[in-house]
């Protein structure tokens, strides 16, 4: 269907993935609130929210209920304008991220092949690079409008380290990109799929992933590296002045960022939606069932990285500033740059 | 003023306080420990073994942690078999009290009220501030008349200072000939230090 030469079902088709990812990155948020809280209280040895709904999984709604309830408090010696652009920027940038990754196999409706990306562009993983370094004004917008010195103090640190971690992230990223010649995501993950699980870049590129992920520790403002929100430190950090849905959405976007950061880990180092060991498209299953498994194959994944994040922030305790600037700088820098001239040199001589 | 010059010296002081005292290794860290990861790992599995733990919440309205039998709670008015209150209005428990919780008034004992008072005179009125009360028990120890005792229930939350000072009906025990269960749990089955003098 053409009508002034726009292919109006390739609109809608868009529209309704982009809705779909949307709401699905809002519900798994919601619910990734709900499990930080039990896995918390698993590890520590309590159950956790159980009074709403059956195990207490009502609960992130009525977490989300009381937050819209509350009063919306906006200080008087706050920049008005950009105390709300804060959290919206935060929001935005958080879900913007999801727009290159490849959520499932494309399947096809009469003949259409739909694949299941909102946008295929050829630059993918720098645009998700570019939006994530947007994430910062978010923060750094909020501290400063709240004008508050321990809000201000927080944005600062959360600018910085924000700032000095991106660059490992990028060099570990680099070494990755080496192997695979192409920064589109599609390809990047068609570069992991097939019958056994050592195609995963995984076990290419171990040093690269682990750098990536400390560093995505860091982006996601997650503990260890959760000084932007240190709460015995500062308060309570950049959202000391936020109440109510405004406050919601700088935690929302954290958790949106968990999640879209376990699907960007899942989708470069561990094969995306493939299954390890078999090849499923020798089954000979309809697209539609394929697509389906592939992307809960993927949400497993994502799961499991959430988990490890939850993990690791209710074991390891917080860095100190200095800790956090030295394993940036002097530690995860110089092993990226390792990484990356090591995997260069193999590059070179495998293609010799 | 402390007198500073009077204090032990130094190599005294650092006499370990208990056995289990120990000397905190202060080597640097070797390489290996400066990776740090086996160590976060090895953190991490720790909690993970935490995870698969029993878990040591009570669900605590349906589920109840046992007292002690020598738990000390709320204060409570005895009544005697027939269900008369056994306060006299003597006041020792009033003085007996450390925190100054006590307050009570005496009345005689009307003809015809046999039935609601054990003895001649009873308490009209008798107040225990909750806020003040620090449940040492005293006043259970104090009471010649076996009347008052510390149960094993504790004081509930309350929106206002006013509701913490229990008034004699809220800490009369329920009647034994009306409402014999509910007596015998207000009783508990805490064990009561004997009684000095048996009333009679």
């Amino acid at each position: 269907m053409y009508l002034l030469a726009i292919d109006w079902y390739f609109i809608l088709e868009k529209v309704l993935l982009v809705g779909f990812i949307v709401s699905l990155s809002m519900v798994v948020a919601m619910y990734a609130t709900y499990a930080e809280r039990k896995v918390a209280a698993f590890l520590q040895d309590r159950i956790g929210p159980n009074r709403a709904g059956i195990f207490g999984l009502l609960q992130p709604l009525a977490d989300g209920g009381k937050l819209f309830f509350k009063e919306e408090i906006i200080p008087l010696a706050s920049s008005k304008f950009l105390f709300v652009l804060g959290p919206m920027l935060a929001m935005i940038t958080a879900l913007l991220t999801s727009a290159v990754i490849p959520w499932a196999p494309s399947f096809d409706i009469k003949g259409h092949e739909v694949p299941v990306q909102v946008a295929d562009i050829n630059i993918g993983i720098l645009y998700i690079f570019g939006v994530v370094s947007l994430g910062v004004y978010g923060i750094m917008i909020g501290g400063w409008a709240s004008n508050n010195k321990f809000s201000l103090l927080a944005a600062i640190r959360g600018a910085s380290q924000m700032v000095s971690y991106e660059l490992p992230m990028g060099l570990a990223l680099i070494a990755l990109l080496m192997l695979v010649g192409d920064l589109r995501m599609s390809v990047i993950l068609q570069n992991q799929l097939g019958d056994g699980f050592f195609n995963w870049h995984i076990w290419y590129q171990p040093l690269g992933f682990l750098v990536f992920f400390i560093c995505a520790l860091a982006e996601c403002n997650r503990t260890p590296f959760d000084l932007p929100e240190a709460e015995n430190e500062l308060n309570f950090g950049y959202h000391q002045e936020y109440s109510s849905m405004k406050l919601g959405f700088y935690l929302f976007a954290e958790y949106i960022n968990m999640f879209i950061s376990g699907v960007v880990m899942s989708t470069l180092y561990f094969g995306g939606y493939d299954i390890p060991f078999v090849n499923e498209a020798n089954w000979g299953l309809s697209p539609w069932l394929l697509s389906l498994i592939g992307f809960s194959v993927l949400m497993a994944k994502a799961w499991g990285f959430i988990f490890l994040f939850m993990w690791i922030r209710w074991t390891i305790p917080r860095f100190r500033y200095d800790q956090l600037m030295n394993l940036g700088w002097k530690r995860l820098i110089p092993l990226a740059l390792i990484n990356m001239v090591v995997t260069a040199a193999v590059v070179l001589w495998l293609k010799k | 003023m402390r007198n500073f010059k009077n204090l032990p010296p130094l190599a005294e002081q650092d006499m370990p306080l208990t056995q289990r005292a120990q000397q905190v290794d202060r080597k640097p860290l070797t390489s290996w420990e400066k990776l740090y990861l086996p160590g976060i790992l090895k953190g991490m599995f720790i909690t993970l073994g935490h995870f698969f733990k029993k878990k040591a919440t009570i669900q605590y309205p349906e589920q109840k942690r046992t007292f002690s039998k020598v738990f000390r709670g709320v204060q409570i008015l005895n009544r005697d078999e027939e269900g008369r209150e056994r306060c006299t209005a003597c006041g020792l428990c009033a003085v007996a009290c450390p925190a100054e919780a006590i307050t009570m008034e005496a009345a005689e004992r009307q003809p015809g009220e046999e039935h609601l008072y054990k003895e001649e005179k009873y308490a009209a009125k008798y107040e225990i501030n909750m806020l003040r009360c620090i449940f040492c028990g005293y006043c259970e120890e104090a009471c010649p008349k076996d009347a008052i005792y510390l149960s094993q229930t504790f004081a509930q939350a309350n929106y206002d200072r006013k509701g913490f000072i229990y008034k004699k009906q809220d800490l009369l025990i329920p009647n034994p000939k009306e409402d014999p269960e509910a007596y015998q749990r207000a009783l508990g089955e805490r064990v009561k230090p004997p009684v000095s003098a048996s009333g009679g």
